[in-house]
């Protein structure tokens, strides 16, 4: 067991540099480099703008560029943004609560309903509410998040008024938990959408694979109780890949966010990350990116400890 | 009592026949008799070549020029003034327009399908099939490409490039060949270890005849499956990034960058953000149903 954690530690840590050095040369595909946005200003001298580029490092080559970048990242020096000049860090960081406030529900409540369904859909296969339930997800699976957001909020709060048109709270208004919730329920709900078809596709064909087993055959053979045989035999057994998916899914759950915080104007990474696009802020795209590529990175190695916890068969290996 | 048992020893010289000569079927023949048993498979087959054909012939079934301003028109609704589905803000005709932004959406998601599947292929088939050093280092780079969202990608690729027909596809094609790659690798891991493959390999077969003999056709249902899908999802990625204003660009229309102000007219003026939405979703799903039969068709451990 030892050996396979400290195993995917070493392949995290080399996919972290991979993922950093991709994100570093992506920015360089910018046109005209990271120091274009100082040269749209009509009075800057072409001398000025070398002494920028001295001044960013931009002269020297670019593995001193990358190793300088990767060691400031290390030390806490995200450096500074183009837009207000903020440090980088404090800027992203500011935003990080919101799209984790989103996601989590999101993804809770996407885990709820889907393993549900997913469970009774493998319980009885080919049954009217399975094909139906089937045919749902794939639905769910092919609607733009962002035009599903559109039609909630057209429904919702133009014509119905029940919620919010956007925003994470009323503004000036000061902390409330039910403004807060009453602003989270639609975007939430939105983004949980797609992420409960995944869900219960996945959680169903799992369930009938393990369903299928000899062990599960033996326990209703004992007489164990049909929930018990369920939940605590096929479900249990099902747990690792399930908790593989959530690792899997979060780039995925990242992008939802990113097109559900432009609809609903929340104030999380997504939208910032739109927003420096739109200012050619690349400090803060770059940041944006090298996060939550660190995140999903952390979270897939959380997912494996957590299924090497729950399956002995792979803490034997 | 002699009767029934002829009638026995017919039934049971019958089964004996057909035992003896199963019927020949051929796996393609197979496989779309299992497709067309699919009714949403079907349904998305035909949804979809209904989409391609409209998307043809838009020139022919557009009633007004999908560019042609008329200020007066503005917001007409649904059914009048002739505009069955209403006009836009500045009294362009929706029908037209949606029929030329599908043409748009639809040449979008087939090509960057064509790339996504010829990058996803070629890496797939060339790590699984040497091994080694070749397959760690396109593998290492296949999954650190995953840990990035896709959209973040897409985003800052088209806000860099520059947004064209052209940049938008390829851009779509590099950045979703990955899942595809992965799957193919797997099976070529397997597929090299293969008694044909070896034995071509004894005979002196050069390596890029075994790839293309033995790993293309081993693996192309797995790839006509990815394909399909592929589509559904690279016309998802377009309107995405056109709704966020980094795609195709007006006003040349395409499903996802007419949702762009649609929220703006929401008290208006709904009937605009409504039918892109509606002809995307109906897109991507008659293309996913399509798949998903595909591969239930194509799969070789599925019986009868």
């Amino acid at each position: 067991m030892t050996n396979y954690l400290i195993r995917r530690v070493g392949q995290s840590a080399l996919l972290l540099v991979l993922v950093t050095a991709i994100a570093f040369g992506l920015m360089r595909l910018a046109p005209g480099g990271p120091e274009s946005v100082y040269a749209l200003s009509p009075t800057m001298r072409a001398e000025d703008l070398a002494r920028i580029r001295a001044s960013f490092g931009l002269d020297q080559p670019l593995h001193i560029q990358y190793v300088k970048w990767a060691t400031g990242m290390l030390t806490g020096d995200w450096g500074r943004s183009y837009r207000d000049s903020r440090p980088v860090r404090d800027v992203i960081l500011d935003r990080v609560p919101a799209t984790l406030e989103l996601t989590i529900t999101a993804l809770a409540f996407a885990i709820v309903v889907g393993v549900t369904i997913g469970v009774l859909g493998a319980l009885r296969p080919n049954s009217a509410s399975d094909y139906l339930a089937t045919i749902g997800a794939m639905v769910a699976l092919s609607i733009p998040t962002f035009w599903f957001g559109l039609m909630v909020i057209f429904i919702f709060a133009e014509k119905l008024d029940w919620i919010p048109s956007g925003g994470r709270e009323t503004l000036g208004a000061g902390f409330s938990l039910s403004d807060r919730l009453h602003h989270l329920v639609a975007p939430a709900l939105v983004l949980g959408l797609v992420l409960v078809a995944t869900w219960s596709r996945y959680t169903r064909a799992t369930m009938l694979e393990t369903i299928g087993q000899d062990y599960v055959r033996t326990a209703r053979a004992k007489g164990v109780a049909e929930r018990h045989v369920v939940w605590s035999h096929a479900f249990r057994n099902a747990l690792g890949p399930l908790l593989t998916l959530a690792g899997i899914q979060l780039p995925f759950l990242f992008g939802g966010a990113l097109v559900t915080e432009s609809v609903f104007t929340w104030p999380g990474m997504g939208r910032l990350f739109v927003d420096s696009l739109g200012y050619r802020d690349y400090p803060v795209l770059m940041g944006v990116l090298v996060v939550t590529a660190i995140l999903v990175i952390a979270s897939n190695l959380l997912a494996d400890f957590l299924v090497a916890f729950v399956d002995p068969r792979i803490r034997m290996r | 009592m002699s009767t029934s048992a002829t009638a026995t020893t017919t039934r049971l010289g019958d089964a004996v026949g057909e035992l003896r000569r199963p019927r020949v079927e051929s796996p393609w023949r197979r496989a779309a008799r299992r497709f067309l048993r699919h009714r949403l498979a079907t349904a998305g087959l035909i949804v979809s070549l209904l989409l391609i054909l409209a998307a043809l012939f838009a020139p022919a079934l557009a009633p007004r020029d999908p560019l042609q301003i008329s200020i007066l028109d503005k917001f007409a609704a649904p059914m009048t003034k002739g505009f069955v589905l209403g006009a836009d803000e500045v009294g362009r005709d929706l029908v037209s327009r949606l029929l030329y932004a599908g043409r748009i959406s639809l040449l979008v998601g087939f090509a960057a399908m064509a790339v996504t599947i010829v990058v996803g292929t070629l890496i797939g088939l060339f790590a699984g099939f040497y091994g080694g050093r070749v397959d760690a280092v396109l593998m290492r780079f296949t999954d650190a490409l995953l840990c990035f969202p896709t959209i973040f990608l897409l985003l800052v690729l088209a806000a860099f490039v520059g947004a064209s027909l052209l940049s938008i596809t390829l851009i779509i094609g590099l950045t979703s060949w990955m899942e595809l790659a992965r799957i193919l690798r797997n099976q070529a891991l397997t597929l090299r270890e293969r008694d044909y493959v070896q034995a071509g390999r004894a005979l002196g077969a050069s390596n890029a005849w075994l790839i293309r003999r033995h790993m293309l056709p081993n693996t192309l249902g797995t790839i006509m499956v990815a394909a399909t899908l592929n589509i559904a999802n690279a016309v998802l990625a377009e309107s995405y990034i056109s709704y966020l204003g980094y795609g195709i660009q007006p006003p040349e229309a395409s499903w996802g960058n007419m949702l762009n102000n649609a929220q703006s007219y929401f008290s208006t003026a709904p009937w605009i953000a409504l039918f892109p939405g509606v002809l995307i979703t109906l897109t991507v799903a008659s293309f996913n149903f399509l798949g998903d039969g595909l591969r239930d068709a194509l799969d070789p451990r599925a019986r009868r």
